[in-house]
């Protein structure tokens, strides 16, 4: 057998060549890419530029007794103001806040959209011929995961570079070391749910039912977490889902890094759950790839 | 190649336990053949196939393909056989030699190897002027030569084909066969192809056998095929379509068979040129007068009419509406699938 001793014996031969072929069609059209980029713009102008909460208790003439002087109310609405976002936002700023938030959102899309790939490889008879190749079935799905993640985190960069350019409040004793502590926490949020979307669409021929459970799950992943919104002032039950929800925890890292004094131990528990997250839904992943992506 | 390339014993595919796409089918291929699955649609060809490419588990029954088993040592199985789909599969988004290296590293060849490699294969093919274009701008004939070279960058010892020709118009096809024989000769490999166009079958294969409803119902090479059907067809038509004289056909020497068919005989007769004239004679001396007259030397489209009692040509008709059907949802779904940007 000629062609044996030319085959390396690397098992994980063809996961990178099989990642680089769904990034390839990522970053090779430049629609895509651009509209990449200009989603999160829109979301970070409107949204947070719009909702400057902070500018409530500034914005407006308090009816109140004539005696006290017009500056001295000015100077304090403005300290209230201050003190309410300060202490329920954990900055003064909303915009910082929500962009922070941008960046989970956008690892969410690009994950969730992932499994619409799978679907299509398998419609379109790819799937058959790279079966049909001595590829480990376990490359073929973490080529998927490991496409969604790359492309997840160049996005978060693509928005956290333009929140810079917006305003974005970074911390005054940001590091290096926060910046690769934000890209691991959007790693492993992002191979989580990859793993998840990549998982429902294994077995599925309908780009229909991955398209339905997508907007099923986006807007509910997205409110019922920390990502734009505080999670105490959200009542009882909703703050029961937003503790569950994997999102919550990433945005919480990333914001704590970015714009926060670090608390290690919040810190430390954000990691242990999106690590945990991350590892249970990847190793399902790998080991059902076995079992589900041949009939 | 020495010995028996893909030996089949009892092979069944049972699917949502009820429906029988496969039933324990029994083929030898030998090294170096070109063995040909005919059949129409949805007699099982493919599902076979995807059983030899161990992409699908069978449900009963087993086979070896290069001497190792498809259940039990498939990662061996992959390594020595190539594959062409139905489908193409090459991604439109990446260019002709993106395609050959992707397949190359699939099979974890060495790239130094597989440049190489894949500049041979694109000149046997004569795709070099376009490696650099994106498969987007193929056109279908180019697509298929294409997924030839992608098969071949293992240099397989099995080279499986699934309707090499489907959706290709007749001069594209014609060519097809061309560079099918080209590869078959470069490389000297056993070919596993299923089809169902009779005259490619009749062409290409050294061997064939007739699949119909998940059973193999005839097997051997085009000739003895052709020769099992015991003699040459005649049809013929008299003036008076009412009147049965099939009798009267029938006590000519060297007739076999006689059936009547919407007011037309279809004769089975040995020696074809001398016994025409003499059924001639036979049905004029009664005072009817002959129409229409043919005289066929059978072909495999005879041979599939007599296994299976009926034409494939009526198959086709409706495999014909399918395909373009498949083909405009694909074109669809390559549209959406850019817009969703995956």
């Amino acid at each position: 057998m000629t062609k044996n001793s030319s085959n390396s014996k690397n098992p994980l031969h063809g996961l990178w060549a099989l990642t680089n072929r769904d990034l390839k069609k990522w970053y090779k059209n430049p629609i895509i890419l651009m509209l990449g980029i200009v989603q999160p713009i829109i979301w970070m102008s409107l949204l947070g530029k719009a909702m400057n909460l902070g500018s409530m208790f500034t914005n407006f003439s308090p009816t109140l007794p004539p005696n006290i002087p017009q500056e001295q109310i000015a100077q304090v609405m403005s300290e209230l103001s201050k003190q309410a976002m300060t202490q329920i936002f954990g900055t003064a700023d909303y915009f910082s806040y929500m962009a922070v938030g941008m960046m989970s959102f956008v690892v969410m899309f690009t994950a969730m959209f992932s499994g619409m790939s799978m679907v299509f490889d398998r419609r379109l008879g790819f799937l058959n011929k790279v079966l049909s190749t001595p590829v480990a079935r376990g490359s073929i799905l973490m080529a998927k995961i490991l496409s969604a993640v790359i492309r997840a985190l160049v996005q978060a960069t693509i928005v956290l570079g333009i929140a810079y350019v917006l305003g974005l409040s970074v911390a005054a004793n940001f590091t290096i070391l926060n910046l690769l502590g934000v890209y691991a926490a959007l790693f492993l949020i992002s191979l989580g749910l990859s793993s998840i979307f990549i998982l429902i669409a294994i077995r599925s021929t309908k780009q229909e039912t991955q398209m339905a459970v997508v907007n099923l799950l986006n807007l509910p992943l997205m409110f019922a977490s920390n990502a734009l919104f505080p999670t105490s002032l959200m009542p009882e039950w909703l703050q029961m889902i937003t503790k569950i929800n994997p999102v919550t925890y990433a945005t919480d890292a990333t914001r704590q890094l970015i714009l926060y004094t670090v608390d290690m131990h919040q810190l430390a528990i954000d990691f242990l759950f999106l690590g945990a997250f991350a590892v249970v839904f990847s190793t399902i992943g790998i080991v059902l790839s076995w079992r589900y992506l041949s009939k | 190649m020495n010995g028996d390339a893909i030996v089949v014993e009892g092979l069944t595919k049972v699917f949502n336990k009820n429906l029988v796409a496969v039933d324990h089918i029994d083929f030898t291929v030998k090294g170096g053949e070109i063995f040909g699955f005919l059949g129409p649609n949805g007699a099982g060809k493919t599902t076979t196939i995807n059983m030899l490419i161990t992409v699908l588990k069978p449900t009963e029954g087993k086979a070896t393909v290069c001497n190792y088993d498809i259940n039990k040592q498939s990662s061996e199985v992959r390594n020595c056989i190539g594959v062409v789909p139905q489908e193409y599969t090459a991604d439109e988004d990446l260019k002709g030699l993106e395609n050959i290296l992707l397949c190359a590293d699939l099979y974890g060849i060495p790239r130094d190897v597989s440049r190489k490699r894949a500049e041979e294969l694109l000149a046997l093919v004569e795709l070099t002027k376009f490696k650099d274009k994106q498969v987007a701008t193929y056109s279908g004939g180019m697509r298929r030569r294409l997924e030839l070279a992608c098969g071949l960058i293992n240099r397989p010892h099995v080279f499986f084909l699934d309707e090499p020709t489907l959706g290709l118009d007749v001069q594209t096809r014609a060519a097809t066969w061309n560079y099918i024989k080209l590869l078959k000769k470069e490389y000297a490999m056993t070919i596993f192809m299923t089809t169902h166009y009779l005259e490619e079958a009749d062409m290409l294969c050294d061997r064939v056998a007739i699949i119909d409803r998940g059973k193999i119902i005839a097997i051997g090479t085009p000739n003895d095929l052709k020769e099992s059907l015991g003699g040459d067809i005649m049809t013929l038509s008299i003036l008076n379509s009412k009147l049965d004289v099939s009798d009267l056909i029938k006590k000519v020497p060297r007739v076999k068979e006689v059936k009547k068919q919407d007011g037309t005989y279809r004769i089975k007769v040995e020696d074809g040129e001398e016994t025409a004239p003499t059924i001639i004679d036979a049905v004029r001396a009664e005072g009817h007068k002959v129409t229409r007259l043919s005289l066929t030397k059978p072909t495999l489209d005879e041979v599939y009419l007599e296994y299976t009692g009926r034409s494939i040509r009526e198959e086709e008709e409706s495999k014909e509406g399918f395909s373009s059907q498949r083909l405009a949802m694909r074109k669809a779904r390559g549209q959406r699938a850019r817009g969703f940007g995956h």
